[in-house]
């Protein structure tokens, strides 16, 4: 597969990588931290959007942690946070598969950070099969809207 | 019933496709064991003792006979010509291999059924009530809730990798044949002042730590169902504890937190999302629903079943037993036991599938179900019809007079099976069921609900059997432990342990004894085991079990 290209390019390997329904990219966020915040797992709780909604209109980037793909609390978290108005970018970072980009997306995500050796072993066009997130979507038919609201 | 839009037939076509890319991606090395599994479960596919196993889902427990022919087909082609119905509406077959899976999962989509979410932590196939529609009793159907249900769980990408399993059952009758209070979720239609809702129960659930669900919103109204069911798995997803994965169920996050906490966070989540619901869902729901219509019911004479009532002893036998109240008093509902005596509870052979088939297209309007108690029912049989269709299921075995008598046991997979198990249940369940047939005691005890688990993680719902049985490892010995008086009718209640368990050969002589102190102690042939049991308390059968015989303590 593309698996030599892909490391070719990425050498000398960057940690991580960006995911988009465009493919694999590196990370372009290029604002002031202050501008963005960086959660941590132990901050997936219920409280956590409620405790965030004073900062939201201050922030372009909000990182959201996956420490196992079997972890399912920031799909939730990013649901609530689109809910609350949050209009900047939403990142998904850690251990996501290429299989849980729809729903990512569809949650409300923008975009996925992996690291470098979870893109070599599911290349992009595993991502990439993902892309078209939006059709086949019950949740979209049965709100009578688009999933997520976008920016 | 329910026939797939152009988007579900689309959507489903998709998943099977990306499903066989998984399976292609597990076998070149893209997608690790650990990381297949949970897309392997989400697809219905186990990895059992002995090989992978398939779980079908049967939405509702609802399915035609197209469908049901279809089931044959892939015990036949697939698996070694059977297939197992569950406790949860679902049917497994044991013996598929993981390459010809995809190949299974197609075939079922040329019917319209699917494997998604029957395991992983997410939420599993909505059951109902096998009677809805049909039953005298009901408020209304539930059906078309389920598959609104249904709908929306469908690969919801909140809740597809929650803490832990999660399911949800659903009745329109007052008598409750969908055991809604030991589910995650339970809803029980309901009529508020003429407008239909719902009470909606939570934290039901049997397991190692059996709880008896309570109610959380005592009236919802019917347009408010989907965002209210997303602010309990929002609330739960952020809130359920995922450090151990025997603490992980809603149960006991609503244990830990109290059911007040729990509410006041689902009530603000739900104040959140209602919005979001536009009104297209209830657009859905309006068609989904004209579909569920109640079939043109054919009328007409009777008399064919008073005769072979009033001559044919076997038919009155099967007619007494197997027969419910339908809502027209010239149909009936037709009870197919899957309980043979001897046989394993549950199991149905590609050629018996075939037969309630044929008899569901030619007597039953075109509609099967599958119960909780792992039968197959015909809902609507107009009654002159009923000697046909008795007469068709005996030459296949399938007329069996047991259901709800002592041999209409639910027995879980068991050490035969499972890669769990801590002891067989299978055979104890047909050992129970020859005993009393040689006995021929069967009639005369009646009701009687024996329910069997292999460990402690309850698949048989011993927990709400009448007599309930939990087979465990003592020191390398299997050792059966006995539950009385539970119940999983409209007010659950869990049974109590009766002391020291027994060992596999002790375990049905034991059982025996509790049947003779039971028809020695009732009060007349009315009273029912578990009215006994409630009138006289535990001790007259603890000294059945324990006094007459040699037992061997746990
Ligand atoms: S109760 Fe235990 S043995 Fe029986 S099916 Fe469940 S996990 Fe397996």
């Amino acid at each position: 597969m593309t698996d030599t290209a892909l490391k070719t390019r990425l050498e000398p390997a960057p940690e991580t990588v960006l995911v988009t329904d465009s493919g694999f990219s590196l990370d372009d966020w290029t604002g002031p931290e202050h501008r963005s915040a960086t959660l941590a797992p132990e901050d997936l709780t219920p409280d956590l959007v409620q405790n965030l909604a004073p900062r939201l209109p201050d922030l372009d980037l909000i990182r959201v942690p996956f420490a196992s793909f079997a972890d399912g609390r920031g799909f939730t978290l990013a649901r609530a946070l689109r809910r609350m108005g949050y209009r900047g970018r939403l990142r998904a970072v850690g251990h996501v598969l290429a299989d849980q980009y729809a729903m990512a997306r569809r949650a409300g995500f923008d975009e996925v950070e992996i690291d470098a050796a979870l893109a070599a072993r599911q290349p992009q066009e595993q991502w990439r099969a993902r892309a078209d997130w939006q059709a086949h979507d019950y949740q979209a038919r049965l709100r009578g809207s688009r999933t997520a609201p976008r920016p | 019933m329910y026939r797939y839009t152009d988007f579900d037939t689309a959507f489903l076509a998709r998943r099977n496709a990306q499903f066989r890319a998984q399976v292609e991606r597990r076998i070149d090395g893209s997608l690790t064991e650990d990381e297949f599994k949970p897309l392997r479960l989400m697809n219905g596919v186990y990895l059992q003792l002995h090989a992978y196993m398939l779980r079908v889902a049967i939405p509702y427990g609802t399915l035609n006979s197209a469908q049901m022919r279809q089931l044959a087909y892939l015990a036949e082609r697939w698996d070694k010509g059977y297939g197992h119905f569950t406790t949860r509406q679902n049917i497994q077959y044991n013996w598929p291999k993981l390459r010809d899976i995809p190949d299974m999962l197609d075939a079922l989509g040329a019917v319209g059924l699917h494997a998604i979410q029957t395991s992983g932590n997410t939420i599993r196939n909505t059951t109902a009530d096998p009677f809805a529609g049909a039953a005298a009793d009901e408020i209304a159907d539930p059906r078309p809730l389920a598959e609104l249900i249904r709908q929306w769980s469908t690969d919801h990408p909140e809740f597809q990798f929650l803490g832990r399993k999660f399911k949800i059952a659903i009745t329109g009758s007052p008598k409750d044949r969908a055991v809604t209070k030991a589910h995650d979720i339970g809803l029980r239609l309901v009529e508020k002042d003429g407008e239909p809702g719902l009470q909606v129960l939570i934290g039901g659930g049997l397991g190692r730590t059996p709880m008896i669900g309570q109610v959380l919103r005592d009236f919802l109204p019917r347009a408010d169902l989907l965002p209210y069911l997303e602010a309990v798995l929002a609330t739960y997803n952020l809130l359920g504890r995922r450090d151990n994965k025997y603490k992980a169920r809603i149960k006991i996050t609503v244990h830990d937190h109290g059911i007040e906490q729990i509410r006041q966070l689902v009530e603000a989540r739900f104040a959140e999302i209602r919005p979001d619901f536009t009104g297209a869902d209830q657009a859905l729901l309006a068609d989904i629903e004209a579909q569920f219509a109640a079939p043109t019911f054919q009328s007409g004479d009777t008399a064919p079943y008073d005769t072979a009532y009033d001559n044919d002893p076997v038919f009155r036998s099967w007619a007494d037993t197997n027969l419910a109240r339908h809502r027209r008093a010239d149909h009936a509902i037709v009870s197919i036991s899957l309980k043979a005596h001897g046989e394993t509870p549950g199991d149905a052979s590609a050629a018996q599938m075939r037969t309630m088939a044929d008899l569901a297209a030619r007597y039953g309007y075109d509609e099967l179900r599958i119960s909780h108690e792992q039968n197959v029912i015909l809902p609507h049989v107009h009654r002159a019809d009923l000697p046909a269709v008795h007469a068709a299921l005996k030459a296949q075995g399938l007329a069996t007079a047991n259901i709800g008598l002592i041999s209409d046991i639910i027995a879980c997979p068991g050490m035969d099976y499972c890669a769990l198990a801590t002891a067989r249940s299978i055979p104890i369940a047909q050992e129970i069921a020859t005993r009393f047939e040689d006995l021929k005691l069967e009639h005369d005890i009646g009701e009687m609900k024996i329910k069997i688990s292999g460990c402690i993680n309850a698949c048989g719902h011993h927990h709400v059997g009448h007599i309930g049985i939990l087979g465990l490892d003592r020191a390398g010995v299997e050792n059966y432990q006995i539950t009385l008086g539970g119940d999983g009718g409209p007010d659950a209640t869990l049974g109590s342990r009766t002391g020291p368990g027994f060992p596999a050969d002790e375990i049905v002589p034991a059982i025996e004894r509790l049947m003779r102190a039971y028809l020695a102690l009732r009060d007349g042939r009315e009273e029912t085991f578990l009215e006994t049991y409630r009138r006289l308390g535990a001790d007259p059968f603890k000294s059945a079990l324990y006094d007459s015989a040699r037992t061997k303590a746990a």
